[in-house]
């Protein structure tokens, strides 16, 4: 199940740069969550910091409070640990070319040094079947590449992928911005069903995305959250003039 | 530096093709008004040959606004907007509809002696016009406190709509011979009350559209 996510008082920087600013918010457990913001505005900052990847950049650093159910992810945890209960899917589809399918969605739980061939088996066909992708490759598992699927497909694997290792949050940049109508159509759906088990969270440029599949929608502008509230609050009527500016695109 | 420029050209126009269907709606009733008053049957013909322009105007507006949904997917006061000149859209159509109804109990009236009745009707008829015409206003200058205003003014015209139905169906009783007249004024004060209710609409809409509130039957008793 997933868990809520508690930041308070989050600062970033990319050296000297000030990308996040005092950053407070609750995101639900078992809700998508969609941040939204003109390019350069810190959302995908924002989330890099939900599972410590922000600091695997040398002249990137965080501070503040970032709690996922007790758990204080800067405090209490690795960030192997943090990635394993925080999977990611990224704007492009990132298969590992060279590996199967099967291997490919069995990464993660390898690294982890899972080696039981029947508890793979079994994970790698519920990652799949939750991704919805498992009737399209089960017949290619081991004979085809990761990068051998179309884009969307690719995308669905990824997402298998990172919920083969069971996390409780699962963080999305961007992941339908590549992707033709169909498949973030998929994407889409694939969203609905899945936050009844995960807390996710959804980074988009697509503001019709963020209306379609997110309960709660945080509006970032200059490295600071302008405005969260519930989405249909945002996209009907903002409380914040630079959130309607920005919504309706008379930002400029 | 300004963006989507073509969607604010045409939001505007669909401004500007409402107040064209508004001023057409407003002149059908002006009109009905002055046929009740002068008995002038010519001017019930200009409100019913207004009537297939209002309603060529009304789709051509639910057009523009459908496609304004579907090509641009307006968020926030935009979409608010839409939304809102697609309901008064259809408040002026039914207002230019009871302008009909009221020349037609005019040419029905024509029949008949034209006597004194017990109700001021161009009273009546002036204050739902006012109604409509500051609802109007209020929508041209996004004022939801001028809109506000409008709400106030029902309950005036319902109260005059129910004078005029005591004061006419105690004349029916009292003067059976004048039951056509007194017929035909008492459902045009109906036609004027529903005016009146068109304009509340309207108002509601356009606070919908300026605050993003819902003030919409705030006292409807719960059944």
């Amino acid at each position: 199940m997933g868990v809520g996510i508690n930041v308070e008082h989050l600062n970033a920087w990319y050296g000297t740069t000030h990308t996040l600013q005092d950053i407070n918010l609750n995101i639900p457990a078992n809700h998508a969550t969609a941040l939204i913001g003109p390019s350069g505005c810190g959302k995908s900052t924002f989330v890099r910091c939900l599972n410590r990847m922000h600091e695997t950049n040398p002249i990137a650093r965080a501070t503040g409070t970032v709690k996922m159910g007790d758990l204080d992810i800067y405090k209490d945890a690795s960030p192997v640990e943090i990635r394993r209960r925080v999977g990611m899917v990224f704007q492009r589809p990132n298969p590992f070319p060279t590996m199967s399918i099967y291997d490919n969605v069995a990464s993660g739980l390898k690294l982890n040094g899972f080696r039981n061939r029947a508890i793979l088996d079994e994970t790698v066909e519920r990652s799949l079947k939750s991704a919805a992708l498992w009737e399209e490759v089960k017949d290619d598992l081991k004979k085809k590449s990761g990068a051998s699927l179309s884009g969307g497909q690719q995308q669905r694997m990824c997402i298998a992928r990172a919920l083969a290792v069971d996390p409780e949050v699962l963080l999305m940049d961007e992941p339908a911005s590549a992707l033709d109508p169909v498949s973030t159509s998929k994407i889409e759906d694939l969203i609905f069903q899945l936050k009844s088990q995960y807390t996710i969270v959804i980074v988009t440029h697509n503001m019709q995305q963020a209306a379609r599949v997110a309960e709660n929608t945080g509006f970032f502008l200059n490295g600071k959250m302008v405005e969260f509230d519930s989405t249909h609050k945002i996209f009907t009527n903002p409380k914040d003039k630079r959130t309607e500016d920005y919504i309706t695109g008379r930002f400029g | 530096m300004a963006t989507r420029i073509k969607f604010q050209q045409n939001l505007d126009d669909l401004k500007e093709r409402l107040l064209i269907m508004a001023g057409m709606a407003e002149q059908a009733i002006q009109r009905s008004i002055e046929a009740y008053s002068t008995r002038d049957l010519s001017i019930c013909e200009m409100v019913f040959q207004s009537e297939p322009l209002i309603n060529r105007l009304e789709r051509e507006i639910d057009q523009m606004a459908l496609d304004l949904l579907a090509m641009e997917q307006p968020m926030a006061i935009d979409l608010r907007f839409i939304l809102s000149v697609i309901r008064i859209n259809a408040d002026l159509e039914r207002v230019g509809d009871q302008a009909v109804n009221i020349a037609v109990r005019v040419r029905e009236m024509g029949a008949f002696a034209n006597i004194d009745l017990p109700v001021d009707i161009p009273k009546l008829a002036s204050l739902s016009s006012a109604m409509v015409r500051k609802a109007l206003q209020a929508f041209i200058e996004a004022d939801a406190e001028l809109a506000h205003s409008v709400l106030l003014l029902d309950d005036q015209v319902d109260e005059m709509n129910d004078a005029a139905f005591y004061a006419l169906s105690t004349l029916i009783k009292d003067k059976p011979e004048l039951t056509p007249q007194s017929l035909n004024a008492l459902i045009i004060a109906r036609n004027l009350e529903r005016v009146g209710d068109h304009a509340t609409n309207i108002a509601e809409d356009v606070i919908f559209w300026v605050r993003g509130k819902d003030v919409r039957h705030r006292n409807s008793p719960v059944p």
